[in-house]
């Protein structure tokens, strides 16, 4: 065989566990989940097989289902914004240092290193009723009772911005890396002074970066289910949860899959616009 | 009054010191080189005028005003970079419009003004063109056309031409200067290439390891070398280690395999208190020439060729005189040509001959 032949056919085969691991752990899930929506559960607790509308309707005019949805994508959408306003001051820093990127990169993997449900529950410990914060108001006497600072939307939001900033600050500084600096010096020479440089050159040629990280951050936040387990009171729950509640609580498959497709497609119809006006390329170089 | 006076400056990256304390003026609407190999401080030096880089000693004057501390945006310089720096996210006539914007030059007028840059640079079909559309040269243009449309005091050139084919650069290498001849403009030019240097400079400046070895027009420069990195640096040349002497009241060097060879007096005088001495033959100065060639003015020896290194028009013969090695380049010329083992007779004449000191 030719080395052209070879070559043409290397991918293939250096694809074929992935590709067969996506099939049968992916997609044909996937397809029986699609199969269980259109069932139904029984009063009796067993599925009915058949082809029922039942539950796609119930989903699709309950206001109930539609609030959450709402609300999930409010918070998935006020982190967005809050990691992208915290994450590029970051990523521009990391970007302009000079010679220590490498362990300013390690420090924003490092929190990697511990379970993303050890890092979430952390915050009992910090806003807790007994935790950190109320403690040292307490002992400097500016409250008298500890304050009831978990279990609402605002620390939902905390959580996700916690878990999801690393993501946002890697996607904005891949692109910022991208940029060279010869334009900023360019624009300087020209006449821009520091700040106007900044509005007119980095930050647009950024923007590609940013989106990324702002789809990945919305994407991941709006999907989430142990951070509003862990930090959220009964209101505040997020989609994912009604999935879980749904399944395995209520032991509903039929009305779990429906609610699972939902996400699925309102995300993916997300992505797909995405992916419509900036590609899937910048993503993957922050990714990568 | 020079448009640019450098004056004592030096730079230090840590402790290393990238140009040491270096003074130079250059007159107005004067096209400046800075040429030495990589590492030797042009582009650092360029960089300081242009106020990316800030000076650890001494002044930069630009057009008499001292602006060491004159942020780089209030500077009025243009720069064209070596990989030109267009902004990808702006039409080529926002590219050339952005500084005449950040001057609050009125549209019309910025239009207008844009519209002569573009043709200047002949390229107004390309306005709406973005930058990654465009071919290396017709960016290098546009880069040229956006430096100069704010009608700099100074235009800071860092080797703009590097990034070209060969073909494409020599071309650019006429229309660059032809565009600095015709507007008149101060240009300092960085490069390492000396054909261009030589081309198109009206003062070469030679550096090496962060100092000048050489200021001067590029025919003197090149046909009076007063160091042994400059006569080394530029053209070919064979270079031998010397003894100053002197033969029937005629002063001069004596080398291995050359023996004595008078030399002018300003040659001599290049060597006044130096300690080491050098004879310097350019390698076109050289001739080859049959073993039975007939006797004319110039020295001659004997010499085998060890190589032939055919160049097209030209061809470069690799000649042992005396286990001397010596480099020579002739035109090629109807029939005479000599091959490996040949023994032939090297002639040169003694007022070809440069003396460089050393200390």
């Amino acid at each position: 065989m030719s080395i052209e032949k070879r070559e043409a056919r290397q991918p293939w085969v250096l694809l074929s566990p992935a590709l067969v691991s996506i099939l049968l752990l992916l997609i044909v899930p996937l397809m029986f989940i699609v199969v269980y929506s259109f069932w139904l559960r029984t009063a009796t607790g067993a599925d009915q097989v058949g082809f029922y509308l039942d539950n796609w309707i119930e989903v699709l005019t309950d206001e109930f289902y539609r609030d959450i949805l709402l609300q999930t994508l409010r918070i998935a959408s006020v982190t967005t914004i809050v990691c992208a306003v915290m994450g590029y001051p970051a990523a521009y820093f990391i970007a302009r240092s000079r010679g220590n990127k490498a362990i300013l990169l390690l420090l924003l993997m490092l929190p990697f290193w511990i379970s993303y449900i050890i890092r979430t529950m952390s915050w009992i410990n910090i806003l807790g009723v007994s935790g950190a914060f109320n403690s040292v108001l307490m002992m400097l006497g500016i409250i008298d009772e500890p304050l009831q600072l978990l279990y609402n939307e605002v620390t939902v939001i905390l959580g996700l911005v916690h878990f999801l900033l690393p993501f946002m600050i890697l996607n904005i500084y891949v692109s910022l890396e991208d940029i060279d600096r010869n334009l900023e010096d360019a624009a300087c020479s020209l006449g821009a002074h520091r700040g106007r440089t900044f509005l007119e050159i980095t930050l647009p040629l950024s923007l590609p970066g940013l989106a990324a990280g702002g789809l990945l951050c919305f994407v991941l936040g709006a999907g989430t289910y142990i951070t509003p387990v862990i930090l959220g009171g009964p209101r505040d729950a997020m989609f994912a949860n009604l999935v879980f509640e749904a399944i395995i609580t209520q032991l509903d498959w039929p009305l779990g899959s429906v609610l699972s497709l939902v996400l699925i497609a309102v995300l993916g119809s997300i992505v797909l616009v995405y992916n419509r006006f900036l590609g899937m390329r910048q993503l993957m170089k922050g990714l990568a | 009054m020079s448009a640019v006076k450098l004056h004592n400056i030096v730079k230090k990256f840590g402790a290393f010191t990238a140009v040491h304390p270096m003074s130079l003026d250059i007159p107005e609407r004067s096209f400046v080189t800075l040429l030495g190999p990589s590492g030797c401080g042009k582009t650092t030096t360029l960089r300081m005028v242009a106020g990316l880089l800030d000076p650890t000693e001494g002044d930069i004057l630009v057009a008499g005003r001292q602006i060491n501390d004159v942020p780089i945006h209030k500077r009025n310089l243009g720069i064209v970079f070596q990989n030109y720096a267009l902004f990808p996210h702006k039409t080529v006539a926002d590219n050339v419009a952005f500084g005449l914007k950040h001057r609050n030059i009125p549209k019309e007028e910025r239009n207008r003004r844009v519209a002569e840059a573009l043709e200047l640079v002949q390229l107004p079909h390309l306005a709406n063109s973005y930058p990654k559309q465009l071919s290396g040269g017709q960016q290098q243009r546009i880069a040229l056309a956006r430096a100069i449309v704010i009608e700099p005091d100074v235009l800071l050139l860092d080797e703009p031409l590097s990034a070209l084919d060969a073909n494409l650069r020599e071309d650019m290498r006429v229309e660059l200067k032809r565009i600095q001849e015709q507007i008149g403009i101060t240009t300092i030019f960085v490069t390492h290439d000396q054909s261009e240097a030589l081309a198109m400079s009206d003062i070469l400046v030679v550096m090496s390891n962060g100092r000048v070895e050489q200021v001067g027009a590029p025919k003197e420069i090149y046909s009076n070398p007063t160091s042994r990195f400059v006569a080394d640096f530029l053209g070919t040349s064979n270079i031998l280690e010397a003894e100053i002497t002197s033969e029937g009241g005629q002063s001069g060097l004596t080398a291995a395999a050359v023996g004595f060879v008078p030399l002018r007096d300003e040659q001599m005088a290049k060597l006044a208190g130096r300690a080491k001495a050098y004879l310097v033959i350019r390698a076109e100065k050289i001739d080859i020439l049959p073993l039975d060639a007939g006797p004319d003015a110039r020295l001659s020896f004997e010499g085998t060729i060890e190589a032939v290194d055919y160049q097209g028009q030209l061809v470069r013969y690799f000649v042992d005189v005396q286990g001397m090695k010596f480099q020579v380049l002739n035109m090629l010329s109807g029939t005479t040509s000599f091959e490996d083992g040949d023994r032939v007779s090297v002639r040169f004449d003694s007022q070809d001959c440069v003396a460089v000191g050393e200390d």
